[in-house]
């Protein structure tokens, strides 16, 4: 089990201390001067900040996360509420679960600066079902809380600013990560993604006004609040400021996490897990979880942050870096890869359905020994079709790394084909 | 629906802004009753929402963690996605379904342990991982993995 990252910032300093996970712990730490610092100001004037801050969603599509705010309808008869998106399972990502086990207050206060910013009276903590642990830690940061008078009616002695927290567990669908999806689930239905307009601030959970946030994003808003937004601009890009915490696994001497500013170089975050394992050379990254496009060597160049991997073809996407050696078959990666897509579809797109059990088909196929030139073919073809024009971006996700693997591993499907077997009998076993 | 299932669902209701928003959680209650979800559970729990079974049975299926068919008293998952299949998740799969004499989704003759395979866990630092009855267990080799599915009742 992690329990700190390899290398830590601000967000995971106090990690590694057994109380961080406490009200106790957190509040020695510094914890819950934000939230008083917020309430001194204006809502209007917490989003802008945050705003101004430029801290970009950390779940993935990477939106600026002030800006959202203000998309919450100012006047609302309704109750507003915010949504924490925790159902972290995009393969390669495990950085909100440490965040959960080991800082579950960052988040938390965060959830409350939101909150006042946005006017939302209830937050729903979504959290994929099989996070016991970091399940256990928030109920427990919860209740903590809420007999702390942290939760409740008039808090921190604010007159009319009113906040619960509800931590809800997911059931096992990556696709209830997508957030539409995981409103439907909230509400107790099968997690299939909503069509957009109406976005969630108009009609999000039940109906009502909601934000939507990342477990990260909430996590950083305290700080950025507390320390400014100067100082959270002294990390990482102009596009991309602030750090996240990077995830490096697969075929690496030390894989975890590291916290370092966005922009950090891809090579730089490979040589702090120890670099490619027993001395191999790299074969192929993928940058930012599986649904990101893979990288060749020659771009380990390149700095982790969104603008510079859309210049290489790719995306930050969740930081999830994944490290494939010299050994690794890129259609054993690509059968992989298109399993889990096929299995996680949730059904209601014919391009994603179809698409997804299509892709798996072929890449079998081809590795089993039995490929054609027409596969191919068809392995350039099918993913373009399912782009776009689809209900969510699940469809998106999936034809992305097949054919960021089609762009720089073509060979290695051609010499599958042209041999009629895999020619990589040292690859990771399928 | 035993009683105290009954009471404890009833409690969460006030937590959602329509009563179905319960219903996830209402289903792990119910569940946690034998292990799984049997068809006239689902009819209790329709009822107790005031939905129609088809709409209870849907969610049930659509979802990984819900059973709707008797399962072993353990649960042993081993994630065989990218970042643990680079690090020999699926040599480890094999080697457990040898060891218990069974494949992946099925159960041991005496009921003992169902064997399954997973999407990714979030716990590609610390790959392979495997998932006993709910508890992650990381880094796992071959030897530690017959350990563990050994200590399982
Ligand atoms: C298929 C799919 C899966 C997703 N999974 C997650 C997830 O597990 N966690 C997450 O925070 N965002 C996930 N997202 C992104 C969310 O839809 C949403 O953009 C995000 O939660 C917004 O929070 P942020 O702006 O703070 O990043 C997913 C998106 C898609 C299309
Ligand atoms: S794109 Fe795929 S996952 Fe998304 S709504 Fe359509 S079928 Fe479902």
């Amino acid at each position: 089990m992690i329990t700190t990252p390899q290398i830590t910032g601000y967000l995971s300093e106090h990690y590694a201390a057994d109380a961080n996970h406490t009200l106790a712990g957190y509040e020695r730490a510094g914890g819950f001067k934000a939230v008083k610092k917020a309430l001194k100001m204006k809502p209007a004037d917490v989003a802008d900040l945050v705003k101004e801050s430029g801290l970009r969603g950390r779940g993935g599509a990477g939106f600026v996360a002030g800006l959202k705010w203000t998309f919450m309808p100012e006047k609302s008869d309704r109750m507003k509420v915010l949504v924490c998106n925790a159902d972290e399972s995009e393969p390669g990502s495990f950085k909100d679960r440490l965040i959960m086990e080991r800082g579950p207050f960052a988040i938390l206060e965060g959830i409350l600066i939101a909150a006042w910013a946005t006017g939302a009276e209830k937050t729903f903590i979504y959290v994929r079902g099989e996070y016991a642990l970091p399940i256990e830690r928030l109920r427990a940061a919860v209740d903590e809380m809420r007999a702390q008078g942290y939760l409740g009616t008039k808090l921190f002695g604010k007159k009319g600013f009113d906040h619960e927290i509800v931590v809800h567990s997911g059931a096992g669908a990556y696709i209830c990560g997508e957030e539409t999806g995981l409103l439907e689930s909230l509400e107790g239905k099968k997690g299939q993604p909503r069509k957009k307009p109406p976005f969630p601030a108009q009609y999000g959970a039940f109906g009502l006004p909601t934000t939507v946030n990342n477990v990260e994003t909430f996590a950083h808003v305290p700080y950025i609040v507390d320390r400014g937004v100067e100082w959270f601009r002294g990390f990482g890009t102009e596009r991309s400021p602030g750090t996240t915490l990077f995830g490096v696994s697969g075929h690496v001497e030390r894989p975890g996490l590291f916290e370092l500013p966005l922009g950090t170089p891809l090579r730089e975050l490979i040589e702090h897990a120890g670099g490619c394992r027993g001395g191999r050379a790299i074969k192929a990254v993928i940058p930012g979880g599986v649904s990101m496009p893979v990288l060749p060597p020659s771009d380990l160049d390149v700095g982790m942050a969104d603008e510079l991997l859309t210049e290489r073809g790719t995306h930050l996407g969740t930081g999830g870096i994944m490290v494939m050696d010299e050994t690794t078959c890129m259609v054993r990666a690509a059968c992989v890869i298109s399993y889990f897509f096929r299995d996680e579809s949730c059904g209601q797109c014919t391009q994603c359905r179809e698409g997804t059990g299509w892709i798996n088909k072929i890449c079998r196929r081809i590795e089993a020994g039995r490929g054609s030139d027409d596969d191919l073919a068809l392995l350039d073809s099918v993913p373009a079709m399912m782009e776009g024009g689809t209900i969510c971006a699940f469809a998106d996700a999936a034809a992305w790394p097949i054919q960021g693997l089609m762009r720089h591993f073509r060979a290695d499907f051609e010499a599958h084909v042209r041999e009629q077997k895999c020619p990589f009998p040292e690859s990771f076993e399928l | 629906m035993q009683p105290e299932t009954r009471q404890k669902i009833e409690a969460l209701f006030e937590q959602y802004p329509e009563k179905r928003g319960a219903l996830l959680p209402a289903i792990y209650l119910v569940q946690a009753e034998q292990g799984w979800v049997s068809a006239e559970q689902a009819e209790a729990l329709a009822e107790l929402f005031d939905l129609k079974p088809i709409d209870v049975w849907e969610v049930l299926t659509f979802y990984n963690m819900f059973y709707t068919s008797p399962q072993g008293r353990h649960h042993v998952y081993v994630c065989t996605n990218l970042p643990c299949s680079l690090r020999g998740a699926r040599g480890l799969l094999k080697q457990i379904e040898a060891h218990l004499g069974i494949r992946a989704g099925q159960t041991t003759e005496d009921g003992r342990v169902t064997l399954g395979h997973e999407e990714c866990l979030g716990s590609c630092g610390t790959a392979p991982v495997l998932r006993v009855d709910g508890r992650y267990c990381e880094n796992v080799d071959a030897q530690e993995a017959r350990r563990l599915v050994d200590a399982l009742e």
